[in-house]
C-alpha cells in the first residue's frame, strides 16, 4: 500500500494522510493509491503540510507498517527515548520499529 | 568572555524581527517553503525526523552560566526538557515548533544568544579550543580572533550564498583539540622565527563523503592581515567553487582539483587586491575584542594539594581534571558520556547544575568541545571535590574523558532526516561492553566516533575507530575503520572490510580491541598499534 | 518582463545589455550583461564608458553574483549595478551592500516587505563597498 506523509506546517509533527485530514496516528493512515503526489500537491498549496511525500507500506494486523526503518521511526517516535515518543507505555514498540 | 555592546545587541535584535517577519510571511503563504528554506537555516531551523530542530550557536564553543541556564528555560519551555550538544560546539533542540521559534530567538537575544548561520551554504559557527585561556602551551588566547571573525563573518553579505557551508576554527597550541586540519580554513597561532605570533592557515579540511587533511596554504599570516588574507580565500571559493554537484561544493574539492600550489596562487593574487581595501580592524577593536578575554582574576599563593582519600574522587580526578597554567588551579572535563546515556545529551536539570557550578566555581564560564562533552576551564583545585559531588549526584561524573565509553556520535536516524542508520543505539551497546572502568583505563586513549550517514557530523574518519552507518538494501548496516586522528598527528580511517549488523559491529569492535590488547607494546594507544602493526591482524582476527 | 526596482537618482538605461563576449568585441556598447561564470574584471579597462551592468542571478541559491557585483564597485565602477533573475526580496540587504543599486526580479517584488527588510539593520559588521561605516568605527570613534 502507499500512505502519504509528511510534517506539520507549524509544529513539525510527524502526519499520517487519513484520506480526509491528517493526523499524528499511523493507525488512521489511508492507502493513497496512485494520488499521493496531486493530494501532497493540494495540500502543500494551502499550508496544511510541509514536505510531504509518499511511502511504501504493509497492512498488518496492527494497522500499516511503512516498509523503510525511518519512516517506522518517524511514526513513534526516537528508539533511544521512547519516553518522548507516541507510544512511551507500549513495550512491543521497540521490536515494531526493528 | 566577551560581552556584546550596543552595537552586538542592536544587529542580533534587528535578526530576531527579520526572522520573526520571515516567518509570519511563510505563515500567511507569503513565502513558499522553497523561498523560506534558506531563510531559516539561516537561522539554525531544520525540519527533521520529529519536528523542527533549532541549532542554537555557542560561539566558539564558550557561554556563560546564564546563558547555560538560558539554554535549560527553553528546553523546559519549548522542547522535551534537554539538548544535544553538538560536535561543532553547538546546541540543538528537537521537538521546536514553527510558530515558537521567533520567541525563542528573541528569548536567546536576551541573553545574548543567537541561532545564526549554523545552518546554510554561510560561514558556521567559528569553533576553537576548549582550554582556552587555561592550557600552558598556547601562544594566546585564540578566542578573541574567533570573536572578530564571529563578527565579520555575521551577515557577511558577499558570502551568504556560497557553493555550500563552510566552517572555521581557530586554536593557538601545536596539541590540537579542535580537529583544526579538518576544517574549511583552520587558523593555526604560531610564533615565526622572529618571535612574532601569527596563523598558520590550513585550507581544504574535511569530513562527509570525501574526506580529507587540510593542505597549510599559508605558514605564516600576520595578525593585521587576517580579514583581507580570508576574504581572499573565500571570494575565490565563492567564485569557482563547484556549484553543479552538491557532493563536490566543498573548498576542498577545489583545493583538491586545483591542487594547493594554484588555489594558493590564486589566494595571493586576490589578497594583493583586498588587503588595499583597509577590511581589517583597527589595532583598537582588536584590543577591545582581546580585553572581553582577559585573564579572570586568579587568586595568587593557592594551594596545590588534593585530598584523594575518597576512591571515586581520585577516579574522577584522574581522568576528567586537567593541568591549568596558574599554579592552584586546573581544568574540570564534565561528561555528558554516561554508560546508559545519550552522547552529548544533557537535561535542563543538568544545564542548570552546570550554569551554577560554572557562575559558582569557574568565573561563569563554560565550554562545550567537538567531543561533545562540557569543561570548567578555571577551577580552583580546593573546589574539585565539591564540584565532584555535585556532577556526580546529576549523572555528570563518568570518568572516561578520551576513553572507549567516551564516544563521539551523531543524533542518527533516531532524530535526523538525513541518516542512514541509527548510531546513538550503537554507542551504548558499545559502552556497556566496556562499562567496566578497569577494563577502560587499561585500554587507555581510544576514541571511537560513530556517524549515522555520509555526512560524517559524527566525525567517523578522524576514529581511532570511526563507524559508519548505511542503508545496505533497506537495513542498518555498519562499516568499521580504523587509523583516523582528528588531532595533530591528523590521518583518515581505513574501512577494514565489509559491513555488519549492529551487533555484528559490536562483536568487530570487542575482536579488535583484543588484537590492540595482545600486541600491544607499552606506552602504545590503539591508535598506536594500529598505525605500528597495520590492519591486516585486525582483519584477521575480525572476518578470520 | 520582470519587475525592476532601481535605487538611483538617474533615469533607468534604455539600451539593452549585451552578453560579455558581445561588449568585447564592440566599441560602442554601454550596457552589459554578466553571467556567473564570466569574469568582471574583463571590464576594468571600460567602466568609465559603462552606464548599465546587469549580473545574472539563474538561481537565488547560486551566489557568485555578489562577488561579481562587489569587484566591480571595487574597481570604482559607479553606473547602475543590476541584479537580475532569481532574486528573494530577503537577499535585498546583502545585494545592496555588494554595490547593487537596481533588481530585476524575475517575479513581482513586495514593496511593503523591501521597504521593512531594508530599514532593520542599523548596523553592520563588515566594511564593503556600500560605503557604510562598520560597527569598529562607530565603537572606536
Amino acid at each position: 500500500m502507499k500512505l502519504l506523509t509528511g510534517n506539520d506546517l507549524v509544529t513539525g509533527d510527524v502526519t499520517w494522510w487519513t484520506g480526509s485530514g491528517w493526523s499524528r496516528h499511523l493507525e488512521q493512515a489511508v492507502d493513497v493509491g496512485s494520488q499521493g503526489e496531486a493530494i501532497a500537491a493540494a495540500e502543500e498549496a494551502v499550508r496544511r503540510v510541509n514536505g510531504p511525500y509518499v511511502i511504501q507500506a504493509e497492512m498488518t494486523a496492527a494497522g500499516p507498517r511503512p516498509a523503510h526503518i525511518k519512516d517506522r521511526i518517524r511514526a513513534i517516535g526516537p528508539t533511544v527515548r521512547p519516553d518522548l515518543g507516541l507510544k512511551p507505555a507500549d513495550p512491543t514498540v521497540g521490536d515494531w520499529v526493528i | 568572555m566577551y560581552r556584546y555592546d550596543e552595537y552586538d545587541q542592536a544587529i542580533v535584535d534587528a535578526r530576531v524581527e527579520e526572522f520573526r517577519d520571515q516567518t509570519r510571511r511563510r505563515l500567511a503563504g507569503e513565502l513558499s517553503e522553497d523561498q523560506f528554506k534558506p531563510l531559516r537555516l539561516m537561522n539554525g531551523l531544520y525540519l527533521q525526523l520529529h519536528a523542527y530542530m533549532l541549532r542554537i550557536a555557542i560561539p566558539y564553543g564558550t557561554l556563560s552560566g546564564e546563558q547555560m541556564r538560558m539554554l535549560a528555560h527553553i528546553a523546559r519551555t519549548y522542547d522535551k526538557d534537554y539538548g544535544h550538544f553538538t560536535t561543532r560546539q553547538n546546541l540543538q533542540f528537537n521537538w521546536i515548533k514553527l510558530s515558537d521559534a521567533p520567541d525563542i530567538l528573541a528569548k536567546l537575544a536576551t541573553v545574548q544568544m543567537h541561532a545564526i548561520q549554523t545552518s546554510g551554504n554561510c560561514i558556521r559557527n567559528i569553533s576553537s579550543d576548549q582550554y582556552a585561556g587555561a592550557a600552558a602551551d598556547e601562544v594566546e588566547d585564540p578566542r578573541p580572533w574567533a570573536e572578530l571573525l564571529r563578527q565579520w563573518s555575521t551577515f557577511h553579505p558577499e558570502f551568504l550564498f556560497l557553493p555550500r557551508k563552510f566552517k572555521i576554527a581557530v586554536v593557538a597550541c601545536e596539541e590540537d583539540r579542535t580537529a583544526v586540519k579538518f576544517h574549511d580554513i583552520g587558523l593555526q597561532l604560531h610564533r615565526n622565527e622572529a618571535g612574532e605570533a601569527g596563523f598558520r592557515v590550513f585550507v581544504g579540511g574535511g569530513m562527509g563523503r570525501t574526506p580529507m587533511v587540510a593542505p597549510v596554504i599559508r605558514e605564516f599570516l600576520p595578525k593585521a592581515q587576517l580579514i583581507g588574507y580570508l576574504e581572499a580565500c573565500l571570494r575565490v571559493y565563492n567564485r569557482f567553487g563547484r556549484r553543479d554537484n552538491l557532493y563536490k561544493a566543498r573548498i576542498k574539492i577545489l583545493v583538491h582539483e586545483l591542487g594547493a600550489d594554484e588555489y594558493r596562487r590564486q589566494v595571493e593574487e586576490e589578497f594583493l587586491h583586498t588587503q588595499t581595501l583597509g577590511l581589517d580592524a583597527p589595532q583598537e577593536e582588536i584590543d577591545r575584542i582581546a580585553a572581553g578575554f582577559a585573564p579572570p582574576p586568579f587568586e595568587a599563593g593557592l594551594s596545590d594539594e588534593i585530598d584523594r582519600s575518597d576512591p571515586d574522587f581520585a577516579l574522577w580526578l584522574d581522568q576528567q581534571v586537567a593541568a591549568h597554567k596558574v599554579p592552584g588551579y586546573a581544568i574540570v572535563n564534565i561528561s555528558l558520556k554516561p554508560v546508559e546515556g545519550i552522547p552529548g545529551d544533557a537535561s535542563s536539570a543538568q544545564m542548570e547544575l552546570m550554569g551554577e557550578l560554572a557562575q559558582q566555581y569557574s568565573f561563569d564560564e563554560l565550554r562545550i568541545t567537538h567531543a561533545q562533552n562540557v569543561v570548567l576551564a578555571h577551577v580552583r583545585k580546593s573546589d574539585l571535590f565539591r564540584i565532584w559531588q555535585a556532577l556526580d549526584a546529576a549523572g555528570l561524573a563518568t570518568p572516561n574523558l578520551g576513553l572507549i565509553g567516551d564516544i563521539i556520535a551523531c543524533p542518527g536516524l533516531d532524530y535526523c532526516s538525513l541518516a542512514n542508520a541509527r548510531s546513538i543505539p550503537l554507542a551504548q551497546k558499545i559502552a556497556k561492553r566496556f562499562g567496566d572502568l578497569d577494563e577502560q583505563r587499561d585500554l587507555g586513549e581510544l576514541k571511537i566516533k560513530i556517524s549515522g550517514c555520509i555526512n560524517a557530523c559524527g566525525h567517523h574518519h578522524a576514529g581511532h575507530i570511526g563507524i559508519l552507518g548505511v542503508d545496505r538494501k533497506g537495513e542498518e548496516n555498519y562499516q568499521l575503520s580504523f587509523g583516523g586522528s582528528g588531532a595533530e598527528d591528523a590521518s583518515l580511517a581505513k574501512i577494514i572490510g565489509p559491513g555488519f549488523s549492529e551487533d555484528g559491529v559490536v562483536e568487530a569492535v570487542g575482536r579488535a580491541v583484543s588484537v590492540y590488547t595482545e600486541l600491544r607494546e607499552p606506552g602504545e594507544r590503539f591508535l598506536d598499534t594500529y598505525r605500528r602493526i597495520g590492519e591486516a591482524p585486525f582483519k584477521e582476527a575480525i572476518y578470520g | 518582463m520582470g519587475d525592476l526596482v532601481r535605487f538611483r537618482d538617474d533615469e533607468a538605461h534604455e539600451e539593452p545589455a549585451v552578453t560579455l563576449d558581445s561588449f568585447l568585441e564592440q566599441t560602442n556598447a554601454t550596457a552589459v550583461r554578466l553571467e556567473p561564470t564570466d569574469d568582471p574584471r574583463a571590464l576594468l579597462p571600460f567602466l568609465g564608458r559603462l552606464s548599465l551592468i546587469e549580473v545574472s542571478f539563474p538561481k537565488f541559491r547560486d551566489g557568485r553574483g555578489f562577488s561579481t557585483g562587489s569587484i566591480l564597485r571595487e574597481a570604482g565602477y559607479t553606473g547602475e549595478l543590476r541584479a537580475a533573475g532569481d532574486i528573494l526580496v530577503d537577499q535585498i540587504n546583502p545585494l545592496r551592500r555588494c554595490g547593487f543599486d537596481a533588481i530585476l526580479s524575475d517575479v513581482e517584488i513586495d514593496r511593503a516587505v523591501l521597504s521593512r527588510l531594508s530599514s532593520l539593520y542599523g548596523d553592520v559588521y563588515q566594511k564593503t563597498v556600500d560605503g557604510r561605516a562598520p560597527a569598529w568605527t562607530r565603537r572606536n570613534g
